[in-house]
């Protein structure tokens, strides 16, 4: 079996994970020497005492080495008789949750460590389900420290019995349970002496000979289009690597979401070079290049067929619509939605509220989302669904997202490659949180936009005025409301039509349900500025002013009122200036701890990067602001 | 599929998404067996399209020259757009690997990489490293995030799910992409034999000019190299196992001289490469992982 074996092993501190790979690389002979011997020399230096720690081999960050545990995910290569391996050796504390995670998401097998002399504990049970929530469908249980007990049979079969009621809950292939001593070694690579009541494989045995290949189910094609190759115009091919089933010339594959149909005419696999054929050099002589240009201008890629896991390029024998982010496939399950119910693993340093808006990533698609729903925390310990509206890092829930456009996906447990996703931080840029696909929520199907015949250009040029939303953004007592109202004053006398949305205003009628809490707060802008967009559509110039703090929420207004008709304005009066007005006596409570999350005083302003203009209430009158604004208009829009 | 080839279509995938997402990439050609195994899959990932992206070689001015002129017949041959870049500051300040120690590095490659990244706008950088070359790049992302400073976070690197590699970064920051991340070096010596990819002549065994230098034998590639007393120019039949500056690289004695020979020593192995670095020496645990914080690739 010249595969690959990709596994994690998760285990605390205590469980001795390390010492446990450690052992194996070193008792098999497969590190290099001089590792060994610095291997050797740390630990002699280090503070464990004069014998060899064998987990010093794994744990690389000097911050693990200081604190005498492991941080992130390192990756082990060996290569026995049988089998190339590739070991993730991962962090067990809850707090590094996600790093366990990352380990899992690239493992197809897990060795899970349990403390022979403790049994299983709560961690055995959250490394179990961050495995099985990745997607790892193979596992082990190595039961370490039998020493400690004596390698006594009874306490192992104990131990075994509750692993097998542990793993009733998670959807597993297969599952194998080995009692083993890793500091000294038994059943790891050698059958132990001490426990001649087990007769089953060692641990590298048994890694050596399981198959870990996934079922074969006839899932169809499918392959996500990573990049349109196009050398010249007589060749266009859909770049991919073919994440199931088989495709060959000839076969009529879809595109999605277009749902375009077209035969394949060329496959082109790298693996199969043409010129693998041509003598090997032995040596390298001045000629090397140039005959290696030669070999290289007469490849020929064409296959017949080709199946999951190749990275391949394909034609089709017709122009359809498909380019990178579209899904060829033919018989296959995928589907094409903007709802769904996902697993979500939260890891960013900020906490997650409803209404959140982020770059989601599935298969090549990119495309905006947004948590709609937190509808409960799973409990990564004991797996108990828990209310709450608020996530924090390494924890695990069930929620709700809506992506900006219609995306082709799978559920997770049929195509781990196009049920999977990550959620990317719009300002950040960090990996927020990473999600599987449990199911679709189908009623955004059902509804389609309808086009009228009045358009919104009729409607503008009948009122003869471009309709635009002037957003003010700015503290509370900055002038926003009073600027608004000036601003739409002057347009009424220039027979514009207008409406003016007032913070307050909104929140005693269409907003009356939201509260000030983060998620609400982002509620009530998404209306805010749907209601604008309809006044927009209406043909109405629209004014707005709330406080609106966060630079995330005018992005996404921006997004739904359109680039083209959003106008911010910051009304940036100093902090003191809005304090020493205090019209209705807010910052006042705020300071005397009455309110909670008051913008300014204990919640943060997000002043604009590039408004489109700015105005101090503390330096200029009204009418100079509406002057200022009015002028920036006409720049940005021409005549308003 | 075996394990090679499961490990290209890894490499030919991840080198896709960054020419589909990324702004600006380059690939940085060291001119090493690595480099050569990562060009050669640039070569299949596009084809028949030439690779979208330029090559760049950061030169420190002491490579051995060899490596120079292999490095252009490869672009010359290919007809790659191959870019140098060299730390002219440096080698008018006359910076060099005998009396400049650890600063040496730091100078001529981590801070000329750096520039030669800024003075070309590059947001995406690929590299060669591997993750069985060391312990700290055991633990480094396949795409590794670095700030405005281009500085490693090993603390704080992002997460990678599956293979959603996040490519997103804001201006001033870039990405440096190990496609090779999952290769051992038995793998990279498989591969190059059996696509038939052409290496420099530096790894095969031959006569060649050496000193004994810390247990090291450090070959005598121009007439720049500084001897110490003592050390006596010698014709010893060596091979290199991992090739940089000429000063700073240690070559093995060997009768290796065809591919062949070198696999079957490979294999064999009981030394593992970076022992033959040098500067991965100079504070024992941890060097590189700090050299990495500043920027070092």
């Amino acid at each position: 079996m010249d595969n690959l074996l990709k596994f994690i092993t998760c285990g605390s501190v205590d469980d001795g994970k390390s010492t446990l790979i450690g052992h194996m690389l070193y008792d098999a002979k497969l590190i290099f020497a001089d590792q060994e011997r610095a291997l050797e020399l740390e630990s002699k230096v280090g503070s464990r005492g004069g014998e060899i720690d064998y987990s010093l081999l794994l744990d690389g960050l000097m911050a693990e080495r200081e604190q005498g545990i492991t941080i992130d995910v390192a990756y082990r290569y060996f290569t026995t008789e049988k089998r190339s391996f590739i070991v993730a050796d991962a962090p067990g504390h809850e707090e590094y949750t996600r790093n366990m995670a990352v380990g899992a998401s690239f493992a197809s097998l897990a060795v899970i460590l349990v403390d022979a002399s403790q049994g299983v504990l709560v961690q055995t049970r959250r490394h179990a389900r961050i495995c099985s929530m990745m997607g790892i469908r193979h596992f082990v249980f190595a039961v370490n420290k039998m020493d400690l007990v004596h390698f006594e049979r009874d306490v192992f079969n104990r131990i075994k019995k509750t692993i097998k009621v542990l793993m009733a809950e998670f959807n597993y292939e297969s599952l194998m349970i080995i009692p083993v001593s890793a500091t000294e070694g038994d059943n790891i690579t050698k059958k132990s002496d001490r426990m001649p009541w087990y007769k089953d494989d060692t641990l590298l045995a048994y890694l050596e000979r399981v198959d870990v290949s996934p079922k074969e189910e006839t899932r169809g094609f499918t392959m996500p289009v990573e990049r349109v190759c196009r050398p010249d115009r007589t060749f266009r091919g859909f770049e991919g690597q073919i994440t199931s089933g088989t495709v060959h010339v000839g076969d009529l594959v879809t595109s999605l979401p277009s749902m375009e149909q077209a035969h394949v005419k060329e496959i082109l696999d790298a693996e199969k070079p043409s010129d693998c054929e041509i003598p090997q050099q032995s040596i390298y002589t001045m000629d090397s290049n140039h005959a290696y240009a030669e070999r290289i201008g007469a490849w020929d890629f064409h296959v017949p067929e080709s199946s999951q896991g190749h990275a391949v390029t394909i034609t089709l024998d017709r122009e359809i619509d498909t380019s990178r982010g579209c899904v060829l496939e033919m018989d296959s399950s995928l589907e094409v939605g903007s709802l769904f119910v996902i697993h979500l693993l939260w890891m960013d340093d900020h906490s997650l509220v409803a209404g959140r808006n982020f770059w989601l990533k599935i298969g090549t698609q990119q495309v905006p989302a947004t948590v709609m729903k937190i509808r409960c925390r799973i409990d990564v310990n004991s797996g108990a669904e828990v209310h709450t509206d608020e996530l924090f890092k390494n924890e695990i829930a069930v929620c709700e997202i809506s992506t900006g456009s219609r995306i082709v996906f799978d559920r997770f447990e049929n195509n781990r490659e196009m049920g999977s996703l990550i959620l990317t931080d719009r300002v950040s840029n960090m990996t927020s949180a990473c999600g599987t696909i449990i199911d679709t929520l189908e009623r955004g199907n059902n509804l389609t936009w309808q086009n009228t015949d009045i358009t919104r250009n009729l409607r503008e040029s009948q009122k003869t005025q471009k309709a635009i939303t002037v957003w003010m953004t700015g503290l509370s007592g900055s002038g926003k409301s009073t600027l608004s109202n000036a601003l739409e004053k002057r347009l009424f006398a220039l027979d514009r039509h207008t409406m003016l949305l007032d913070g307050d205003n909104v929140r005693m009628g269409l907003c009356r349900d939201l509260s000030f809490s983060e998620a609400d707060r982002i509620e009530n802008i998404r209306r805010i500025a749907n209601v604008a967009k309809l006044m927009n559509d209406a043909g109405l110039i629209v004014m707005t002013a709330f406080i609106s703090p966060f630079r995330q929420d005018r992005q996404r207004a921006k997004e739904i009122i359109g680039d083209e008709s959003f106008f911010e304005v910051y009304v940036a009066t100093p902090l003191e200036e809005c304090e020493k007005r205090d019209v209705k006596g807010l910052y006042q409570k705020a300071r005397d701890g009455k309110i909670r999350a008051f913008t300014g005083i204990s919640s943060p302003y997000e002043a604009p990067l590039d408004p489109d203009v700015t105005i101090d209430t503390s330096k200029q009158t009204i009418e100079e602001s509406v002057d200022l604004i009015l002028k920036a208009i006409e720049k940005k829009f021409g005549e308003a | 599929m075996n394990h090679l080839d499961e490990l290209e279509a890894e490499a030919i995938y991840i080198m896709r998404e960054v020419a589909a997402e990324c702004e600006k990439p380059v690939m940085l050609y060291s001119i090493g067996k690595d480099s050569s195994v990562m060009l050669h899959l640039a070569l299949k990932a596009f084809w028949p399209e030439k690779p979208p992206f330029p090559f760049l070689h950061v030169n420190t001015t002491w490579k051995f020259h060899e490596m120079i002129e292999f490095r252009d017949r490869t672009a010359k041959e290919l007809g790659l757009n191959m870019l140098e870049y060299i730390n002219e500051d440096g080698v008018r300040e006359g910076v060099n690997p005998f009396t400049y120690g650890a600063s040496y590095t730091d100078i001529m490659k981590t801070q000329a990489l750096k520039a030669a990244l800024n003075k070309y706008g590059f947001t995406a950088a690929f590299g060669g490293g591997r993750r069985d070359e060391e312990k700290s790049r055991a633990k480094e992302r396949v795409f590794s995030f670095r700030d405005v400073n281009q500085a490693w976070d090993p603390k704080n690197q992002r997460p990678e799910m599956w293979k959603l590699y996040n490519t997103r970064i804001n201006q001033g920051e870039s990405i440096r992409i190990f496609p090779l991340s999952n290769w051992t070096e038995k793998d990279i010596w498989q591969y190059i034999k059996r696509e038939n990819i052409p290496i420099v002549s530096l790894y095969f065994a031959k006569e060649r000019p050496v000193v004994e230098r810390d247990g090291q034998l450090i070959m005598v590639d121009d007439d720049r190299m500084q001897l110490l007393p003592g050390e006596k120019v010698e014709m010893k039949k060596v091979r290199f196992r991992t090739l940089g500056c000429y000063p700073l690289t240690g070559g093995m004695e060997s009768d290796a001289e065809t591919l062949d020979e070198i696999v079957d020593e490979t294999l064999q192995a009981v030394e593992s490469e970076r022992t033959s670095r040098i500067i991965d020496k100079d504070s024992g645990a941890g060097s590189m992982e700090k050299r990495k914080r500043e920027g070092y690739f």
